[in-house]
């Protein structure tokens, strides 16, 4: 996934999109993640003026979730799940060994859905079953290399 | 000689085991050899521990092979695996696999059958006949088949559809809405997202009629953001649905009305709880609002919204083509149907399993389990996701319906079992339900806010055998604050697996230093 580089401008023409649907600040900050890769400080007063909302609203909505991120994600990023199910089949183990060979990033996801073919895991948006150190490093470096 | 058929799913656990690797290339294979054929990318049949599973169309029917890896590709056209020849991966007629003949799918009957976004293979298998029977029905009539069949809510919280459907219907407003809670946040529970990958428009068509009982134009379907094929498969479901004349404003040329939206979730556990999925599908942060008044009365936007769970809505044309006794006459006592479990975790045999409620915990998970993956013999379950109970293998003659799992102090859930083999310590694991607690605690209520974070921190203690006693009386007592002083599910059920963990595994929280393995 490519992102674009962040702009004012860019950022307002992407509001458009959004603003006149109903309960519009989620789907709106949703929006410019997804255009942006994250969703900086920056825009908060942009998202409050084309919701009709205080910026004390977007600020509350932005960091209550977990997905909205307010800096750049790195392109190593593994989503590795931390639930129970993949608990039982080791993700607390593959958690450690990930960290300690260095190369990925790790940000702690709570449940694909995959929970009878775990460690699962998440790369790029690609749903990993069954995964080993050895298959998410690679896959991380694949997303690099495209 | 006409093409041959193959089937390779499409859901995203056979994809996340390699299943669009062995479609490619088996498409490679076959042009390499020159053979024709045709490649179907079907739900899954929810055996996953089969995935990839290949199917190929026989006169016979369709012969099964699983688990396929790209490895086996040349072997399986050397072994004339298109006209269902032998090889070591052969399973048979796949609807002779016993693992799937001995269930009973009633909301998964369709589930991997076909291409999922094929409207003719969807008339064709059973599809809008309840739909159909319901546009003939006053609405009235409608809510009372759905109450007379007894679905309760697959959520968890097992309330009666059929009575939550009458308060929508008897409110008066302009405007109503139907809500589907996809937002399927439970570790082990994965029914929601195979349905919705695997036949949506069952859901589409639940929701219809829905609608069409309770008298409402505007649906929406709040689906977690991680599931990106689910998402994707529903939106193309909805297009289609609209320009086949299944939604839009002439639904089947009746002139009745009724249009659905998605919303995406952004990573809130919370979020799956009613109220505060409202508050997210308006914009705002997925804080619990407090009942009452009910989302029936006081909903989306203020107004009357039926909310149900993706299998209750699922399970909805089934009852309404076949009927409310056809449907009852399944289950024990007050659980009534089927429910569609799922098997989790450390088990050799994971997957779906569809069957009446009453089935006893022992065959799902050995049985149709086959216990656990790793080999070692099965030390707990846990029941219901993160909110659930531990049990151990003593527990295993229960009964798994509602009342049976509630008098065991534990409840269903979503269905989802969890298996933990020997090496699992409940302690650690009794730590893990206070830290997901405080980190997906929305923090309106003070008990669950603050209480998840001093649990865990007292269950460290614990663990450190740090006076042990007094520390032990402390986490029971918080333990009964968060139940008792938490609006919702979150800060009201996390002490479920906590108290469950040392009642049944009390050794577990034994000082560490003194206990030997």
């Amino acid at each position: 996934m490519t992102f674009a580089p962040w702009s004012k401008e860019a950022a307002i023409s992407v509001l458009a999109t959004t603003r006149d649907e109903p309960g519009p600040v989620l789907i709106s900050l949703q929006a410019l993640q997804k255009y942006f890769g994250y969703v900086p400080p920056d825009a908060i007063a942009l998202v409050a003026d084309a919701c009709n909302v205080s910026r004390a609203d977007v600020h509350g909505v932005l960091t209550f979730y977990h997905d909205l991120q307010i800096n750049p994600v790195p392109r190593n990023t593994v989503h590795l799940c931390g639930a129970e199910a993949c608990q039982a089949v080791g993700a607390r183990e593959l958690a450690k060994a990930l960290e300690e060979s260095g190369n990925v990033r790790i940000e702690t996801a709570y449940c694909f859905g995959n929970c009878a073919l775990g460690p699962a895991a998440m790369v790029d948006g690609k749903l990993i079953g069954r995964a080993t150190v050895e298959m998410l490093i690679a896959a991380t470096e694949g997303g690099k290399a495209s | 000689m006409t093409a041959t058929t193959i089937y390779v799913p499409r859901d995203s656990a056979a994809r996340s085991v390699g299943a669009d690797e062995v479609a490619l290339s088996i498409a490679k294979e076959a042009a390499l050899r020159k053979i024709d054929i045709v490649t179907v990318r079907n739900g899954s049949r929810g055996a996953l521990w089969l995935e990839p599973l290949v199917e190929i169309a026989t006169e016979q029917g369709r012969i099964a092979y699983g688990p396929v890896e790209v490895s086996d590709i040349n072997s399986l056209f050397d072994a004339d695996f298109l006209r269902g020849g032998s090889h070591p991966l052969a399973l048979g007629k796949t609807e002779e696999i016993p693992w799937l003949a001995r269930q009973d799918r009633i909301t998964f009957a369709r589930v991997g059958i076909n291409d999922p976004l094929s409207c003719l293979d969807y008339e064709k298998n059973g599809g809008l006949v309840g739909l159909r029977r319901a546009l003939e029905m006053k609405a009235e009539e409608i809510v009372a088949e759905v109450t007379e069949s007894g679905v309760r809510g697959r959520g968890g919280a097992g309330f009666p559809a059929g009575i939550k459907w009458r308060t929508v219907l008897q409110a008066d407003s302009d405007l109503k809405y139907i809500c589907c809670n996809a937002d399927e946040g439970d570790s082990g529970t994965f029914a929601d997202r195979m349905l919705m990958e695997g036949d949506p428009f069952t859901l589409i068509e639940g929701m219809t009629i829905a609608a069409v009982a309770v008298g409402a134009r505007e649906g929406v379907i709040y689906l977690r953001s991680e599931y990106p094929d689910a998402i994707a498969t529903i939106r193309q479901a909805i297009d289609l649905a609209r320009a086949n004349g299944w939604l839009g404003r002439n639904i089947l040329g009746t002139g009745k009305e009724f249009d659905l939206r998605i919303r995406v979730g952004a990573g809130s556990y919370v979020c799956g709880e009613e109220t505060a999925m409202l508050e997210s599908i308006e914009g705002k942060r997925g804080v619990i609002r407090s009942k009452p008044p009910l989302p029936a009365i006081y909903g989306l936007f203020g107004k009357p919204t039926v909310i149900n769970n993706v299998l209750t809505l699922a399970s909805i044309p089934a009852i309404l083509a076949d009927g409310a006794a056809a449907y009852k006459s399944r289950g024990v006592g007050r659980s009534l149907g089927t429910q569609v479990f799922q098997l989790a975790g450390n088990i050799a045999r994971g997957g779906i399993v569809e069957t009446a409620f009453g089935v006893t915990l022992d065959t799902l998970v050995n049985d149709f389990g086959a216990g656990t993956l790793s080999g070692r013999p099965v030390r707990a379950v846990q029941i219901g996701g993160p909110l659930g109970a531990y049990f151990p293998i003593t527990s295993f003659s229960i009964s798994m319906d509602y009342e049976s799992l509630l008098s065991a102090g534990g409840m269903l859930g979503h269905g989802g079992i969890v298996v933990f083999d020997e090496s699992v310590d409940l302690a650690v694991q009794a730590k893990f339900a206070m830290e997901f607690c405080a980190i997906e605690s929305c923090g309106k209520c003070t008990p669950c806010r603050l209480g998840s974070t001093r649990g865990a921190e007292t269950i460290q203690k614990i663990m450190d055998g740090d006076d042990l006693g007094a520390n032990k009386k402390l986490l029971l007592d918080l333990c009964e604050v968060m139940t008792d002083g938490s609006l919702c599910a979150l800060g009201g059920l996390t002490p479920m697996p906590v108290k469950s963990a040392m009642i049944h595994f009390p050794e577990d929280f034994d000082s560490r230093t003194e206990r030997i393995r």
